[in-house]
């Protein structure tokens, strides 16, 4: 059974070098199946991706979980535009989230064998993750979040530079992760992509939430002049 | 050109024949490098990863100080191990002077630097690399340094073998702790400086062929044991 994930943040500011790179933002994340973050370049997505899970500092404002913070974090999992390969074999790579909660060896290889299988990747187990295409390392990453059974997982642009293939595949393996009852916050900037998955849409701007709404709403009709030039292809600035 | 042609020839014989000396020197060569080798290791690998991934208040000057370190003249090294070690040293009383122990130590001290240095060097690369990940797998600093030195043990290897390198060629520090006593601290190097010095240069050379052969075969050993070639791009 998993846990409701919802998440609050008051008066979040993220500054770097003294520059507002995000917020203030107030914000309430229900826990929403796919939440898709929005928004141009520079937009402030992948900050706050990272504000929500906890890898970012922020400079003012509070954010809260519904359960404990240590709870929470324990809870998610991380998947980066740019896949981050540990210089092992794909097995090694999909077994070392579990080797760090100190799962025994026979949990540890029936979870890692069935997801290798899942990602196609199972006759690839003894090779170098290094040597996969960038297809196969992005869907490795993801299923190396995903063996561990998050409550919440966080994409930042999973499927960027991908072909089509490698896009549905992922798609399917996110979907499977809803269904089971995993919550899913990512960026993308892929509108049809968004249109395919999100529940919930939060479109950012200059660092700013320029709105928040369901899927149906934010796509039939946008509240913002911002979100509808996004969604119309016009250059936002 | 002649006087090398007859060094490789005593080379060869003194391999032919087993020669006692040779197998005594050679095998003392080994213990007191590798045996250094392995104390600077346990303890340079740790520290270099560790300044790669901590943070701290003069941590450049740190780095700055190891990587100057890294040039230590050994005969200062084995005059300063000298001083510590002789009867009026304060270690004088534990009686290592010149003994293979006493090489030992001075070996250590002019290699860790240097091991720590390039794993340093190393390890802040592939930290650079898996930095966001470590972080979101919530991993411990423990941890993290347990992932980077494993990942990065080909590479760590690479400075542990520079250490080997520095530590069986070297010779003025343990000829000034050591005192190249036969039979009890006399190595291929410090028995090629005294043939040198009695004018037996195709022993000299001889001795130095077995010396770089030697160096060689190690490298390739722990190489072929670590397989650092055969498991694609790491």
């Amino acid at each position: 059974m998993k846990q409701d994930m919802s998440v609050s943040l008051q008066d979040v500011v993220v500054r770097r070098r003294g520059k507002i790179v995000l917020g203030p933002i107030t914000l309430d994340l229900p826990n929403a199946g796919f939440t898709m973050v929005l928004g141009p370049n520079g937009a402030g997505k992948t900050t706050l991706l990272k504000v929500l899970h906890g890898v970012e500092r922020t400079s003012s404002g509070w954010m809260s979980w519904s359960v404990p913070s240590q709870t929470a974090r324990d809870g998610q999992a991380y998947v980066f535009q740019s896949p981050i390969m540990l210089r092992r074999s794909v097995r090694a790579n999909l077994a070392y989230p579990l080797q760090l909660l100190g799962l025994d060896k026979a949990d540890i290889s029936a979870r890692v064998t069935k997801w290798a299988v899942r990602i196609g990747l199972s006759a690839a187990l003894y090779f170098p993750a290094l040597s996969l295409s960038g297809g196969e390392q992005q869907k490795l990453a993801l299923a190396r979040a995903l063996i561990r059974r998050p409550n919440t997982l966080f994409l930042d642009e999973p499927c960027a530079n991908l072909d089509g293939s490698s896009i549905r595949e992922i798609e399917e393996i996110l979907r499977e992760a809803v269904q089971a009852g995993a919550q899913i916050i990512m960026t993308t900037h892929d509108l049809g992509q968004a249109r395919r998955l999100a529940d919930h849409v939060v479109f950012l701007n200059k660092g700013q939430i320029e709105e928040q709404a369901s899927a149906t709403a934010f796509f039939d009709a946008p509240g913002s002049v911002g979100a509808s030039a996004f969604l119309n292809g016009d250059i936002v600035e | 050109m002649i006087e090398i042609w007859a060094g490789i020839a005593e080379a060869f014989r003194l391999i032919w024949s087993l020669d006692e000396d040779l197998i005594d020197i050679t095998v003392r060569s080994l213990k007191v490098s590798l045996t250094a080798l392995v104390i600077a290791s346990t303890l340079a690998l740790p520290l270099g990863t560790w300044l790669a991934i901590h943070r701290f208040s003069y941590r450049r000057f740190t780095i700055s100080v190891l990587n100057a370190l890294m040039g230590l003249p050994p005969v200062v090294v084995g005059l300063i191990v000298y001083m510590l070690l002789s009867r009026s040293g304060p270690f004088g009383v534990m009686g290592l002077l010149f003994t293979p122990t006493a090489m030992i130590i001075a070996q250590v001290i002019i290699i860790s630097p240097l091991i720590a240095s390039i794993t340093h060097q190393a390890m802040r690369e592939l930290w650079f690399e898996y930095h966001d990940l470590l972080i979101s797998l919530n991993t411990t600093k423990r941890q993290r340094v347990g992932a980077l030195i494993w990942d990065g043990r080909r590479t760590l290897l690479t400075a542990a073998l520079a250490g080997f390198g520095r530590a069986i060629g070297e010779v003025g520090a343990i000829m000034i702790v050591g005192g190249n006593i036969d039979q009890v601290t006399r190595v291929l190097t410090t028995a090629i400086a005294l043939e040198t010095g009695k004018g037996d240069f195709a022993l000299a050379l001889g001795l130095g062929f077995i010396l770089i052969t030697l160096s060689l075969l190690v490298n390739l050993t722990i190489h072929a044991l670590s397989r650092t070639e055969s498991e694609g791009r790491w």
